[in-house]
């Protein structure tokens, strides 16, 4: 496909705070809005700051996870939006909310966004309500759920030559040990590939250690512009590319064993600039939203990640799966390795609808001109 | 059509088209009412309205929600409050609809329960739809204390109460 350019940021925007609910299977007891107010509490507070230094509200969510209308609206009492605030909200996971608020920052009205999004998956049947995102005439009334189309993926997959169930469950297992690292996880062992591969068939070819958990869960990001903020972060993660691309809702006519749309939006990124003529991109931590662990070694592809960078330390969405949340997690996760030292390069990658139909490529850098400083 | 070896064009056999597609979707949900909500509806079951007080603004509202829509923080002192009110405002219901369970015309009113600095609907009776005012002191009847359950179904309607209407000045902000 060909290469679309790049479009780096004229301002320089940085996620400045990250703040999340511990990954649960359910939350028995606070509705949507009680599990929010201590997040966006954390959230605000990391950074010494209250609501009235916000310039802009945006969070991502979805109605037919809680099935209940405008959902959105009563969440916005865990934030207060009285003087009344700038807000919008986009039904979709909150990394796209976070591409919302990013591109208005870029307009240099406002100079701070807080973005939110929270999921609870365990209200209602996750399997039905994520059949309802397919073509409503043909396929959604079939009621295929979203298991049995990551393992037509899976087996394209293993068709093509490209991967085995070992793959798949070396990405598991990795995954699961990660994220004895992350107090926030939801599936957290030290279990080996053999292991793994005893597990149970869910649907082959996927083994049930392949599948991301139902999670219930919240994340809070604040991004801030330019000098706001240096001010107050000390080490900001600077976004310095973000992009997102769909492709065709028909799963026939798609090659589900690839995703073009990744590799897109990662070089309209600009991911792609230092690494040109197909070169592997070297950054140094990935957080890739691969909510079945064979899609990760998809996003790997499409992203030409070097072996050398480390995938997912977080856990990844095989760790903890918040509809909503996981995609924006992956940003904050990135770049909470940024803002703690232990990164100076990262790529971050959100999904949506089934079998990576839609994703989102947002590259992060210790230095507003990305990682050779350019433009810092 | 161009495989016409294979395919029947439809419109051309004299068929009617398909211009409707009927797709029956049902999905159930478990509804998680909350921390401030269970405390709300508990209070039902017990025949009183619970409401809550922001700790920052001291505005008392009912249901309550656990935050302050104000200040976007977490409501925790729990208030009673009494049976009477105030309606705020209110629409007349003329029409009829699928469902409908009350005889038209009724009364829809925003009632602002005494000590609250919310209001909230509900039903007006016991007194013909022309002579319910803005101001209008109004009372909550029950269901029988036999019948309570942990729902607002608890509250039937609201009834005037014969007092004196309501200065338009102690309500006029929650309008």
């Amino acid at each position: 496909m060909s290469a679309t350019p790049a479009r780096p940021p004229v301002r320089p925007v940085a996620v400045v705070s990250v703040a999340q609910s511990k990954a649960v299977r359910r939350e028995d007891h606070r509705n949507e809005v009680e599990m929010l107010m201590p997040v966006v509490t954390e959230v605000f507070a990391n950074i010494g700051i209250t609501k009235s230094d916000i310039g802009f509200v945006c969070s991502g969510s979805t109605d037919y996870l809680v099935g209940a209308p405008f959902s959105f609206v009563m969440a916005l009492d865990a934030v207060g939006v009285w003087p009344p605030m700038r807000e919008s909200h986009v039904e979709m996971d909150g990394a796209w909310a976070l591409y919302e608020a990013w591109t208005l920052l870029q307009e240099g009205e406002v100079d701070t966004a807080l973005v939110y999004s929270f999921g609870r998956s365990s209200p209602s049947d996750l399997q039905r309500v994520l059949a309802l995102q397919l073509d409503p005439y043909y396929m959604a009334p079939m009621w295929p759920d979203p298991v049995a189309l990551a393992a037509l993926q899976a087996q394209a997959l293993i068709d093509a030559g490209r991967a085995t169930e070992r793959d798949f469950a070396t990405v598991a297992a990795r995954s699961r040990r990660d994220a004895l690292g992350n107090p926030n996880a939801q599936v957290a062992k030290d279990q080996t590939v053999e292991d793994l591969l005893t597990d149970d068939y869910a649907v082959a070819p996927l083994r049930r250690h392949t599948l991301p958990p139902v999670t219930d869960g919240v994340a809070a990001v604040v991004i801030a512009a330019g000098d706001r903020a240096r001010q107050l972060c000390e080490r900001p993660a600077w976004i310095t590319g973000m992009d997102h691309r769909i492709e065709a809702h028909a799963l026939g006519a798609r090659d589900l064993t690839r995703s073009p749309s990744t590799a897109s939006a990662a070089s309209a990124a600009g991911l792609f600039d230092g690494a040109a003529g197909g070169g592997a991109l070297h950054v140094d931590v990935a957080e890739l939203h691969a909510p079945f662990a064979h899609q990760e070694l998809i996003v790997r592809d499409a992203l030409r990640l070097a072996d050398s960078v480390a995938v997912n330390p977080s856990g990844g969405a095989l760790a903890a799966n918040a509809l909503m949340v996981a995609g924006l997690l992956r940003i904050g996760e990135a770049a909470g390795r940024i803002m703690d030292g232990s990164a100076a390069t990262a790529v971050a990658h959100a999904t949506s609808g089934p079998c990576l139909q839609q994703n989102l490529v947002c590259a992060l850098s210790a230095t507003p001109g990305g990682a050779d400083g350019k433009g810092a | 059509m161009t495989d016409a070896g294979t395919h029947t064009d439809v419109g051309a056999t004299g068929e009617a088209p398909v211009t409707t597609l009927s797709t029956p979707i049902r999905v159930e949900y478990q509804y998680t009412a909350g921390l401030a909500q269970s405390r709300y509806l508990h209070g039902m079951a017990d025949g009183k309205f619970l409401g809550q007080r922001c700790p920052k603004c001291r505005q008392v509202y009912v249901p309550p929600r656990g935050s302050c829509p104000t200040d976007g923080v977490a409501t925790t002192d729990t208030v009673e409050l009494g049976n009477t009110g105030t309606v705020t405002t209110y629409c007349v219901v003329n029409v009829p609809f699928q469902g409908q369970s009350i005889e038209i015309p009724y009364i829809c009113a925003q009632i602002l329960l005494d000590g609250a600095n919310i209001a909230f609907m509900g039903l007006i009776q016991e007194i013909p739809a022309d002579q319910v005012r803005m101001g209008l002191r109004v009372e909550a009847v029950w269901v029988d204390r036999s019948e309570f359950g942990l729902t607002s179904a608890n509250v039937r309607y609201f009834r005037p109460t014969g007092e004196p209407d309501a200065e338009y000045e102690t309500f006029k902000e929650y309008l």
